[in-house]
């Protein structure tokens, strides 16, 4: 039964999968791309850094159920478009990595920067090439909080119809099933795994010089 | 009818789903959940922290919690629970073990992670002045570890807060109710008024949380933990200077 | 990217500006979609399973006609998957012609089969077009266990009168709203419960807070399995409230063409009642809904 199941519905539990890791790393990746010049600006200017912080954790209270529906009215998207579900766990995203930017910016020894501006680097030179470099592993542990938690928060989606993982959810629901609710359940888990430990692979290939003295 | 109208509509403001009622059941099952967290991560945080045994393991299972979707735990311990559980409790036990599942990772992590952050030259000064182990935990790595453990009891709390209105999919009352009801009936300013008052909830209680913090964290420690900040004031300074150079 | 911050900052700002502003409504129509890309129907179906099925039966049949099919089931409730239809991010729905007449016009009385149509075919919004109706049905119904229909000697709805205020009511949040739901009870039967318990739609959690106790009467319908499995007796709808309910297809009049009207049609001819509950009960063993829609049009000769 439980084997049948799985079997018979595969063409369908891959397709929710592949949406599911769509819907995932998409929201990921913009918010990255958002949260870091909102947080290098947090970190810049130390009279916004709790205006731009603080505005960005309250967007996280923001119910994700409410979000995804209340954002087509700000969007003027249509309301099973996917684009809302992108735009609410871009929100997210960004709302968990602009302190975190932040703070890994903050993070670098003054040193450091001392030392960049020494050998000449302009501002943004030294913006890219040292302190960003330095803060990867504190960006990186902010990312695969994110990762991890747009995974989960993604399967609300089911709610609206938006077909991914949470599909499973509801439709196990609705007929009672366990089946698909166990099936759904490990393949986020096991998806979130998977996308935690990538970033932690990325984080270590972006930062050769931390290797050493890890292993050390 | 607009929002504000929705608002000010008394007829919303009184009776069994009323907005004082909602946001009264919504705290309760917070607080529950809450409690019950507190009752199992603080003193298991303790015990990690003390004897720094099981971290890894700990922080293992923290991460993996988190990554367990909400409502696909929810709907499973519902069809588990609903042939034994009777009455209304099966509506109110799988919500508040998805809550506690939620809420255990951060106060787990802000408590050990805080007793071990005590500073060792504050531990080593009370060692010296003849301090048992306990009274070095009780008087020392505890009060050290308190902001840390008031941080992860404040994520926790605004994850139960914003996650408890998955109650309302159960068919329970609170906040929930207003978005998942707006949703149903095609009633825009319903869920809207519902996810504004969740939030206006979780601001409300962020500010109690610095308030609480600033009474009970031992003005010392608040002033250590302040110190390192003065970086970045040096930092923007300086930066400030190269841009203007 | 500007724009993507622009967006996100928007997004905030609006957020934070909503208490103060009333905004527009975006479960009302936009208007604005043109409805889905070249040929392809998008097919929707309501959240709960009979739906589903419904739909994937239109669309294995479509498919097997070479028409170019997706799929967007579990939307939500007809106030959610209505505005979808119009906005254009679903073409084709199967509908239940009582409930979406009393949906689009509430002040309906018409309740045989032929009557609804024939007002439903008046009120379908423009764009709108309705395909030939099957002879299945799937009636909301009000359901107690036989123990409270023997306590207090309930056959009929209108027997709930006199005690009703001692019993909860269980049903779909919508119903709370809805002149075929709580409203109706009220103005046409006189019928005021204690409460109003916001459940799911004929789902798990009707069928379970009924068989527990939480609720005394519960909404759910006529084609459930679970109605003969728990021994619930379903309440005779003596004045009518619930009107005919006969499946029928409803579709973007713009992505119509005759493929898909005979295909469908076809379909409506040979769908019964029986087969609806059949159905659904081989859905709750687990079989896949998509195999349990080619099994029926095989057997039906349509594939």
């Amino acid at each position: 039964m439980t084997v049948d199941w799985i079997w018979s519905n595969l063409p369908r539990i891959t397709e929710l999968t592949l949406n599911h890791i769509g819907l995932t790393v998409i929201p990921t990746i913009l918010g990255l791309i958002v949260a870091l010049p909102l947080g290098w600006w947090a970190h810049r200017s130390r009279r916004s850094y709790p205006a731009i912080v603080g505005a960005a954790s309250l967007l996280y209270t923001v119910p994700s159920l409410a979000l995804f529906v209340i954002l087509p009215q700000i969007l003027g998207t249509r309301i099973l478009d996917p684009i809302n579900v992108v735009v609410a766990l871009t929100v997210y995203t960004i709302s968990l990595l602009v302190r975190v930017v932040a703070d890994g910016l903050n993070s670098v020894p003054h040193e450091t920067v001392q030392a960049a501006d020494a050998m000449g680097y302009r501002a943004w030179q030294r913006l890219v090439l040292v302190e960003l470099p330095n803060a990867i592993p504190v960006i990186a542990a902010g990312l695969r909080i994110a990762v991890v938690s747009n995974v989960s928060i993604l399967t609300m989606a089911a709610l609206l119809g938006i077909p991914q993982l949470g599909t499973l959810f509801t439709q196990g629901f609705q007929l009672r099933l366990y089946v698909p609710l166990v099936t759904g359940i490990l393949l986020c888990v096991a998806l979130a795994i998977a996308f935690d430990s990538l970033i932690v692979w990325l984080g270590r290939l972006l930062t050769p010089w931390r290797q050493k003295t890890v292993t050390a | 009818m607009s929002l504000l109208e929705w608002f000010l509509d008394p007829a919303h403001w009184s009776g069994a789903d009323g907005i004082p009622m909602q946001i009264g059941v919504h705290l309760f099952y917070s607080a529950v959940a809450l409690a019950l967290s507190l009752l199992f991560a603080v003193p298991l945080g303790i015990y990690i922290g003390f004897t720094g045994k099981g971290e890894g393991i700990v922080a293992g299972i923290a991460n993996a919690l988190r990554a367990l979707p909400t409502l696909g735990l929810l709907v499973l311990l519902f069809l588990l629970l609903s042939p034994v559980v009777p009455g209304q409790l099966v509506y109110g036990i799988p919500t508040v073990i998805v809550l506690v599942l939620l809420a255990v990772p951060p106060i787990l992590t802000g408590t050990y992670a805080g007793i071990q952050a005590a500073d060792t030259e504050a531990v080593n000064a009370a060692r010296g002045m003849g301090y048992s182990q306990v009274q070095i935990l009780w008087f020392v790595q505890l009060p050290c570890a308190l902001p840390l453990l008031l941080s992860g009891v404040r994520s926790s709390t605004l994850q139960i807060v914003s996650t408890a209105t998955v109650a309302a999919y159960l068919g329970l009352q609170g906040l929930g109710r207003f978005i998942l009801d707006g949703r149903a009936q095609g009633d825009f300013s319903q869920m809207a008024a519902g996810a504004i008052l969740l939030a206006a909830l979780a601001l409300i209680l962020e500010l109690a949380f610095i308030a609480v913090g600033r009474l009970i964290v031992s003005p010392g420690l608040q002033r250590t933990t302040r110190a390192p900040r003065k970086i970045v004031p040096t930092t923007a300074t300086a930066a400030i200077r190269l841009t203007a150079s | 990217m500007k724009k993507l911050i622009a967006i996100s900052a928007l997004a905030a700002a609006s957020l934070l500006a909503l208490s103060g502003c009333s905004g527009g409504d975006p479960l009302a129509s936009a208007g604005a979609g043109t409805g889905s890309s070249g040929d392809q129907v998008i097919i929707g179906s309501a959240d709960f399973t009979e739906s589903q099925l419904i739909a994937s039966i239109y669309s294995e049949a479509l498919q097997a006609a070479g028409v170019d099919v997706k799929e967007q089931f579990n939307i939500g409730s007809r106030e959610v998957y209505m505005e979808a239809l119009q906005d254009g991010s679903i073409d084709l729905i199967p509908e239940y012609s009582g409930a979406l007449l009393k949906y689009l016009d509430t002040s309906s009385t018409a309740s045989t089969t032929d009557d609804v149509l024939a007002e439903l075919a008046t009120q379908l919004p423009t764009g709108t077009s309705l395909l030939d109706h099957s002879l299945a049905e799937d009636k909301d119904v009000l359901a107690v266990t036989s123990d409270t229909a023997a306590k207090y000697d309930l056959e009929k709805i209108s027997d709930l009168a006199p005690v009703a205020a001692e019993l909860s009511l269980g049903g779909p949040p919508e119903w709370k709203t809805r002149v075929n739901g709580v409203i109706g009870l009220v103005d046409v039967y006189g019928i005021n419960f204690r409460e109003f318990v916001s459940l799911d739609a004929g789902g798990p959690l009707t069928m379970t807070a009924l068989t527990s106790g939480q609720i005394q009467v519960g909404d759910i319908f006529s084609t459930d399995p679970g109605v003969t499995d728990n021994d619930l007796v379903v309440l005779e709808d003596d004045k009518s409230l619930f009107a005919a309910e006969n499946v029928v297809p409803v579709i973007t009049t713009a992505k119509l063409d005759s493929t898909i009207a005979e295909t469908l049609n076809a379909v409506s001819a040979q769908l019964t009642t029986k087969d609806l509950i059949r159905m659904n009960s081989e859905a709750s063993s687990g079989t896949n809904l998509a195999e349990i829609a080619i099994a029926w049009l095989t057997d039906a000769d349509l594939i």
